[in-house]
């Protein structure tokens, strides 16, 4: 015998509640928080020396966080840029979560900086289902990873607000076929822009700086299709969740789920 | 894998939800899992009981519904299974503007408490 309680609860409502909360503090400070997600590899750390390096060239407030599982390599990489940059070491945790983020940006974030930048961890199931509180989320992708990237990891992209694609000097190298990746994000996320970036030779170069500034200033950011909800309440049904700390950037999400057994059902009588 | 912080938020919040007059443990926890959630129904069964251990919902049981990935396009009102990996641009009119009606759920839809007093033994052989 057992008794039933509905609960109805988002199992990441904790993270979202942080995420909203740290979006809301950083946006009466004038910072807009950009998340950057990619596989390993991908070449973050290298866009992000450039973009921070322009910043720092045109006078504009930046900082950055790199949050990595082991070494201190990227902070020290991105430091030589002159702006404020902390490493996060995770321990071996794969992802990002709003509340380290916040316990992080305490007593170190300088109060003038106007847009922050997190280097996630290199990974692209996790993070993608953790909100950092963050007005952009890009997803990385270089020439090497494959066209079908978006398609098998369709959580990360179906929920970025940009897609840049890196190192497009060995585009040819490798035989990169655009026109199929650009095809594999729009099935993803349709309508999201894909910028082309080239570290090593300057092409793209302040593209993201350019999008991140427009965020921060209220230009309208991308709307992914897995962050619209239906307006028709009837249309979802009962399985809509319920949405309290309701932001533009996503919520949920990871890569590689595939059809849940429901298995035994449990003995409920309510 | 994110698997295990998941199954320790799903073990905090039912831990922090009010427990029913009358209750004894946690039988069962029922959560609705959406296609496009990205989570693996094993890797959350298997964590979820190693956050359960040492809690009030040791032993309780983890019932995952899934939930299909449907979506429509506003402009020609079609809806469609969106599949995996799923296509959210419209299958009819190409159109950008679709919006999910469902698959992202990661949602504790309830919890099953035993009648108290707790029929588990307590000391149990595993």
């Amino acid at each position: 015998m057992c008794r039933v309680v509905d609960l109805q609860q988002a199992v990441l409502a904790k993270n979202d509640a942080c995420a909203h909360t740290l979006r809301e503090d950083l946006a009466t400070r004038g910072t807009a928080v950009i998340n950057l997600l990619s596989s390993p590899g991908s070449g973050k750390t290298a866009l992000l020396e450039r973009e921070l390096t322009l910043a720092r060239r045109r006078d504009i407030p930046v900082a950055a966080l790199t949050a990595d599982l082991a070494t201190e390599n990227d902070a020290v990489r991105l430091a030589r840029s002159g702006v404020p940059v902390k490493q996060i070491l995770t321990d071996g945790l794969c992802h990002l979560e709003a509340e380290m983020l916040g316990g992080h940006l305490h007593g170190w974030l300088p109060a003038e900086t106007r847009l922050l930048f997190i280097e996630n961890v290199g990974n692209l199931v996790c993070p993608a289902s953790y909100d950092l509180g963050e007005t952009l989320r890009v997803v990385l992708a270089s020439v090497t990873e494959g066209e079908d990237k978006p398609l098998k990891y369709p959580t990360a992209f179906g929920l970025a607000h940009l897609v840049v694609v890196t190192k497009t000097d060995i585009a040819d190298a490798v035989s990169f076929d655009e026109k199929e990746f650009r095809a594999n994000v729009e099935r993803i996320n349709p309508g999201v822009e894909v910028v082309l970036t080239s570290a090593r030779h300057g092409e793209g170069d302040g593209a993201l700086l350019d999008r991140a500034l427009a965020a921060r200033d209220g230009a309208p950011v991308h709307i992914p299709v897995m962050t619209r909800k239906s307006h028709h309440p009837h249309d979802a049904e009962e399985i809509q969740p319920r949405d309290v700390n309701h932001t533009h950037a996503p919520r949920l999400a990871g890569g590689h789920s595939h059809r849940a057994d429901p298995g035994p059902v449990a003995p409920s009588r309510s | 894998m994110h698997e295990m912080s998941i199954a320790l938020a799903v073990v905090e919040q039912v831990e922090g939800a009010a427990r029913p007059a009358g209750a004894g443990a946690v039988h069962s926890v029922r959560l609705q899992v959406g296609e496009l959630a990205g989570v693996v129904p094993d890797a959350l069964a298997f964590s979820f009981e190693l956050a359960c251990a040492g809690t009030a919902l040791e032993g309780a049981e983890l019932v995952l519904d899934p939930v299909p990935a449907r979506a429509r396009c506003g402009p020609c009102d079609r809806t469609w299974s969106t599949g995996m990996p799923p296509r959210l641009s419209c299958p009819a009119c190409g159109g950008a503007t679709a919006e999910l009606l469902s698959g992202r759920e990661l949602q504790i839809s309830s919890v099953c408490w035993d009648d108290a007093p707790a029929h588990r033994p307590i000391h149990q052989e595993r």
